[in-house]
């Protein structure tokens, strides 16, 4: 029986000169997969126009409710989108949200994807809403900021053609 | 500010007697084991070699609510568990905190029905709350960090 237990024990002190598998957190990180759904994001046009249009299939493909659309109609002069609407109000409840990614799959114009973020704690239920400027994609170099003005009869088409539909 | 300050070459370190304890409370916060669903599983992860909580002092999960500073809440809450999880908090000893882990802890996500708590915040006080259908192990030591933030800036008057 000696003998037994300190071959028991022979393993465990084989495994005190192994490296360690643990992953120190907060200083350093593990990638996530590349389709890994985190916190979302609301997408741009190289040109800086949202690609979001306010039609709300997202809210409707929800099945836990955690999205809020509204739109509203967009001006030639006073354009944030292309086509005739674009979402004057969008918010996400992060603490409904269960990252299925049907909003994704519902999204006609591919505005909507879920990124790798996914630090999400709060200490109180409102500040986990977050509101349309918290999720839109940041502005590139080349874009400018929206609303924009732009000549009328050049975005009328809110959906665009698309390399990879579906 | 903190248990950092030095003076001089001495090799004395000052501090307030209110940075000290709320360091101490950080240092050894030991959560309740709370697992009601599958939140429990990211919960069980957490604690296990990969990410190790008890980095920061969570030695175990204790099931005994008196011997246990944190309770994470972790997973849906019942109407009928509703009774035994307020018991269960009010057996734990003063200071204690409250992390509802993942969507249906804080507001039920995607379970918005009768038979279910509209988040636990209904029963008990909670600090932090964390996003995620589960949370991953790193949401959840987010979390817990926050919540370590949280107590650092408690001051005197607030002690129970």
């Amino acid at each position: 029986m000696v003998i037994e237990i300190i071959k028991g024990l022979g393993t465990t002190f084989k495994h005190i000169f192994q490296p360690s598998v643990t992953v120190e957190y907060p200083d350093e990180k593990r990638p996530v997969r590349p389709r890994f759904k985190g916190r979302h994001v609301l997408k741009r046009y190289d040109n800086g126009l949202e690609k979001c249009i306010g039609c709300a299939l997202c809210a409707a493909a929800c099945p836990a409710d955690a999205i809020f659309v509204e739109s509203d109609e967009n001006r030639d002069s006073w354009r944030f989108s292309p086509g005739e609407r674009y979402a004057s109000v969008y918010e996400i409840n992060m603490l409904r949200c269960i990252f299925c990614g049907y909003c994704e799959d519902a999204c006609p114009t591919e505005a909507i994807v879920l990124e790798h973020d996914y630090e999400l704690s709060y200490y109180d239920r409102a500040s986990a809403i977050y509101t349309k400027e918290k999720l839109m994609d940041r502005l590139d170099d080349s874009g400018t900021a929206t609303p924009m003005q732009v000549d009328p009869g050049e975005f009328d088409r809110a959906i665009p053609d698309m390399q990879d539909p579906g | 500010m903190g248990a950092e300050q030095k003076l001089g070459n001495l090799g004395i370190v000052t501090t307030t007697l209110e940075s000290l304890v709320n360091w101490g409370r950080t240092g050894a916060m030991w959560p309740m084991l709370f697992g009601l669903a599958c939140c429990a599983m990211e919960m069980i992860a957490t604690q296990a070699a990969n990410y190790d909580v008890s980095r920061f002092g969570m030695e175990l999960m204790r099931a005994s609510p008196r011997q246990s500073d944190l309770m994470i809440v972790a997973g849906r809450v019942s109407r009928k568990m509703a009774p035994v999880l307020r018991r269960l908090y009010d057996q734990m000893p003063e200071p204690k905190w409250v992390l509802a882990m993942g969507d249906c802890a804080s507001c039920s996500g995607v379970f918005n029905n009768y038979a279910l708590v509209q988040g636990v915040d209904e029963v008990v006080p909670v600090d932090v709350y964390v996003a995620g259908c589960p949370p991953r192990p790193e949401a959840l030591i987010d979390g817990i960090m926050k919540l370590h933030e949280k107590v650092r800036g408690e001051s005197i008057t607030h002690w129970a």
